[in-house]
């Protein structure tokens, strides 16, 4: 079966019934806090360290161990819910939800049940529709057991305790391409909020998705929920999967294919969800409150200072660029990448750098040069370097070639430029001996362009710029050429 | 203090025995490994220890004769009930599960103990996990009465009171949930503390039900325990719940004039035979002649205490011996597949006890979805009422004074196949867990019973943070008592 999408729209007409559908989804999403220990011990939080070699009493469950909060982790989560939006509880508390699993130590994670820290909020996609979020809530990461290496489990506690946030959508989201655009501004806005670095390939965001199907208009359907979704692309896979597999499950009436509520996993390999279980078969988490741990309390003045810590979101940050700047949607996006980056850009811009030539320079020139060039640079040598190459000072090209010497050796651009002689001669007298000089005996050309064939001049700028061994800028060059020949 | 008897140790208590090492009238050594020999000859006897370490003792004790600085405690030998960490020695809480486990750190309420000089010579029976009133659910087998032999000691420190009460160490750390600490005391005839919860760290103690939970020292002497406390207690960074408040000023005073001592009539109406009754009239009666005024009032939730209790430590108790699934440490038990869940299923089958699982079934059920309202929520909500029961009672007297068990010792066996009428033991100790007060187990006069004679026992409880007034109200009351000195036929026992 193949549903056809409806054009400039979220529903999807069947080919067979002549139905029209539509998709209901709601993300969870996990994401890993950017602390340097762990949520309730001081182990280190570090990806791809030896196994087990991150590991305390306290996160590997011995007897007796207590857990002790990281104040870090707190201010993390804080802020992260105030850059979605959220309102902050005054007084919150830890649950434990219990489940036997052999990387999971205690036999139950410490978690937020009926009262999380952030309820609210929410992120505005560009068609303007709200993507409200129920809650946000922090909890530790499970530890990781490999199935893979023989006959065994094998398991490995240094994740086991690290610091996650969980946020939950509302159930508004209604295409693929929407829920893959609520998680890149999600992705986006907790990276420049510090929160996290959220690097899916280290596994710190992590994404479940509840999805229905429904006629325009009707009720909620029966909800699925995809797991083991490690990447945008995946999350979208998924959705249009249970879209087709939902409809034709409800339009084929076959007992056998009705749907139930269930947990389903993602099969990246054959690209289909399949059934993990039930809800028959559901977990009772038995949550109860966390009796080791103290009511937590967040007084406004510890919340005012994370709004502080905040910085400009990126969605508004892009648009004061374009709007006070000039700067084109394209080059904001991409210097927006990382709040490190947008930071820089901004460094530059303030040390007196033009904004767009700077702008396109650091795209073009400085993040091309080298991986690592950002940290081998400073905002003002870039915004000098911008500078003298838009006063026409330095050529595009000795631009670049000071580039690599001050990447390579540090050296101030300004110094280099002076040494090796770069510095474009201004003098119009000068410019103009050159010019004098390139149109000796050049009559034919001369008479062209009186007569017209302005191109014909072209034919001059050569011989004048290598008389200036590259010191003149080629269209004060012609210029004046022009200027010269009317005259004449 | 004790009788005096300058040619043994057996009878000092901690205070004096650790000022005649300091001064160096006694050597360190010399009662370290006379303890430990007398420990070791009369174990077959108590069954008190689970794991005896007198070498790390006496290894111990010659570095403390020569140490120059020299604690509160130097050279004192103490016993700590085995679910409490202690680095190196093995803390098996008597469960099958645990046998082998080795602590890799030390609990706080020990390693303070240990700064100021204490010498740990082992750890102590218990019932496992803590659940029980009598120590026979050890998976070890029970410990005995060293007052009875045929007796139980009380639980669920039954070891740490046979420890002290057989005079193998002045002191012994055990730890007080619905009243393990209080209810031995009276039926060894020991002086025994419960701290306000959160006053001790708990770091090191293996959860029962951790909103209950308290370290408990058990000892001869009240000033014992007030050291002990002193020691002890503040805040701990590895303990997020542990108060930071300090403890008030220690002033010890000779009567009770200026005070008012609620005595609640369900706590006096819960005493059944005559003898116990009389004993705690004594001690009433001691009470008003050192100078306190008496008042009488009413804890009517006293009666639903029990319920409350064994449903909300249960529901914790469940939770909290999650972790033991054989994975990590302890004793994996073969299992009839190769699942996670078999090997699981298999290790805590084998591993836990009939009482263990008794509780961590119906903490289950109590928490579990569709029944949590009725139980788990319910029970949080009386709990809640018990604490403002004893928050109104603060404004008609400054200290409660009640039994502590309804009952002297029961015989072994006596109650083992009744878990109701075992859990009815702790009627009058678990009101005061529920509220997390402080509360001072002191020795009432000796009583005639089933043709013997045993001890019996009163708690002064206090308001929160309260902790020294109950133990200085108590002290008081011994003395006017007499029974400071009570010494049990164990101190005769030769090793
Ligand atoms: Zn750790």
């Amino acid at each position: 079966m193949n549903l056809v999408r409806q054009a400039n729209t979220t529903t999807w007409l069947s080919p067979h019934t002549g139905q029209v559908w539509e998709l209901v989804i709601g993300l969870e999403v996990h994401c890993q806090l950017a602390t340097r220990s762990k949520l309730f011990c001081g182990c280190a939080v570090e990806f791809g360290a030896a196994p087990n070699t991150r590991v305390c009493a306290v996160c590997s469950a011995q007897p007796g161990s207590l857990p002790v909060l990281n104040g870090e982790a707190l201010r993390l989560a804080v802020r992260a819910g105030l850059a979605l939006g959220c309102s902050i509880a005054a007084r919150t508390h830890f649950d434990r939800k219990h489940y036997f699993y052999c990387d999971l130590p205690k036999g139950y994670q410490i978690s937020q049940a009926t009262r999380p820290f952030c309820t609210g909020g929410g992120v505005r996609l560009r068609s303007g529709k709200l993507v409200r979020l129920q809650r946000i809530h922090l909890e530790e990461d499970a530890g990781k057991a490999i199935h893979d290496r023989g006959p065994w489990t094998l398991v490995d506690l240094n994740r086991a305790g690290v610091p996650l946030i969980e946020s939950v959508t509302e159930a508004d989201l209604s295409a693929p391409e929407e829920a893959v655009e609520y998680l890149t501004a999600l992705k986006e806005m907790l990276q420049h909020a510090g929160v996290s670095a959220c690097d899916m390939e280290k596994g710190e965001l992590r994404c479940d998705v509840n999805v229905s199907v429904r006629k325009p208009g009707a009720g909620y359907g029966t909800k699925v929920e995809i797991k083991n979704l490690n990447s945008f692309r995946f999350v979208a896979a998924a959705i249009e999967y249970e879209l087709q597999r939902q409809v034709a499950a409800l339009e084929s009436g076959d007992p056998a294919q009705r749907l139930v509520q269930e947990t389903r996993l993602w099969d990246t390999e054959q690209g289909v969800t399949r059934s993990m279980r039930t809800k028959e078969g559901a977990a009772d988490y038995r949550y109860m409150p966390e009796p080791d741990l103290p009511e937590l309390q967040l007084p406004a003045s510890f919340v005012e200072r994370e709004r502080s810590m905040l910085g400009e979101p990126p969605a508004e940050r892009r648009a004061r660029w374009q709007q006070q700047w000039h700067l084109a949607a394209k080059d904001a996006e991409a210097l927006t990448h990382t709040r490190e980056l947008a930071d820089w850009f901004e460094a530059a811009v303030r040390a007196g750098a033009p904004p767009k030539e700077c702008a396109s320079f650091l795209l073009n020139e400085v993040l091309t040069a080298q991986p690592d060039s950002l940290s081998l640079l400073l905002p003002r040598q870039v915004a000098a370097l911008v500078t003298m190459v838009a006063a026409g000072e330095v050529s595009h090209a000795s631009a670049r070639s000071v580039l690599r010497v001050t990447l390579a050796e540090g050296t101030e651009p300004e110094v280099v430029v002076q040494q090796q002689g770069l510095r474009m001669v201004l003098d119009t007298r000068q410019i103009e001996a050159w010019c004098r000089q390139a149109l000796v005996g050049r009559e034919a050309i001369i008479a062209d362009v009186k007569a017209g064939k302005v191109a014909a001049v072209n034919a001059l700028l050569g011989p004048a710029l290598k008389l200036a061994a590259g010191k003149a800028n080629a269209a004060v060059v012609r210029e004046t050429l022009l200027r010269l020949i009317a005259e004449s | 203090m004790t009788r005096p008897t300058p040619n043994t140790w057996l009878h000092l208590d901690a205070t004096q025995l650790a000022h005649e090492h300091r001064s160096g009238a006694r050597s360190v050594v010399d009662t370290i490994a006379a303890c430990c020999a007398r420990s070791q000859r009369l174990q077959p006897r108590w069954n008190a220890f689970l794991a005896l370490d007198c070498e790390r003792a006496l290894a111990r004790a010659h570095t403390l004769e020569h140490a120059a600085t020299r604690g509160r405690l130097h050279g004192v030998p103490i016993a700590v009930k085995a679910n409490l960490a202690v680095e190196g020695l093995e803390s098996s809480c008597a469960s099958r599960l645990l046998v082998g486990w080795r602590a890799p750190y030390t609990a706080t309420a020990v390693a303070r103990l240990e700064a100021e000089g204490a010498v740990v010579i082992g750890t102590t029976n218990m019932d496992e996990y803590a659940m029980g009133s009598s120590g026979e659910s050890s998976a070890f087998g029970p410990t005995r009465n060293p007052w009875d032999e045929a007796r139980a000691p009380g639980g669920s420190s039954s070891g740490s009171a046979a420890a002290v009460a057989g005079h193998l160490v002045p002191l012994a750390l055990g730890t007080d949930t619905g009243g393990s600490v209080r209810q031995p005391a009276a039926w060894c005839g020991l002086a025994g503390f419960k701290p306000t919860w959160g006053r001790i760290s708990r770091y090191g103690l293996v959860a029962y039900a951790s909103s209950l939970d308290c370290v408990a020292p058990l000892a001869r002497s009240m000033r014992d325990l007030d050291l002990a406390l002193d020691i002890m207690a503040g805040p701990d960074a590895r303990d997020a719940t542990c108060s930071p408040t300090a403890l008030h000023e220690s002033v010890p005073f000779k009567d009770l004039q200026g005070l008012v001592l609620g005595v609640p009539h369900e706590w006096r109406a819960a005493l059944t035979d005559g003898p116990s009754r009389a004993a705690f009239e004594a001690c009433v009666e001691a009470a008003r002649a050192a100078g306190a005024r008496i008042v009488e009032l009413s804890l009517p939730l006293t009666r639903h205490a029990v319920s409350c209790y064994y449903l909300l430590a249960t529901v914790e108790a469940a939770s909290n011996l999650a972790r033991f699934d054989g994975l990590r440490y302890g004793v994996r038990a073969a299992a009839h597949s190769s699942s996670l869940a078999a090997s699981i299923a298999a290790s805590r089958t084998q591993g836990f006890g009939a009482e263990v699982k008794r509780r961590i079934v119906l903490g289950t059920y109590a928490l579990s979805a569709g029944h949590a309202e009725a139980w788990h929520t319910h029970a949080a909500k009386v709990r809640t009422l018990v604490c403002r029961e004893f928050d109104e009672a603060w404004s008609a007297c400054d200290a409660l004074l009640g039994p502590t068990t309804p009952f002297p010792a029961i015989r072994l066996g006596e109650r083992s196949n009744d878990p109701l009428s075992l859990y009815a033991c702790d009627a009058l100790t678990t009101p005061v867990s529920l509220a997390g007060l402080p509360a001072a187990a002191l020795r009432t006069p000796l009583v005639e019973h089933e043709g013997g004679q045993l001890p019996t026992g009163a708690q002064v409880v206090t308001p929160h943070g309260a902790d020294r007034l109950a133990l200085r109200i108590a002290e008081v009351l011994e003395t006017q008592l007499g029974t400071q000195a009570l010494l049990s036929p164990a101190a005769e026992v030769q090793a």
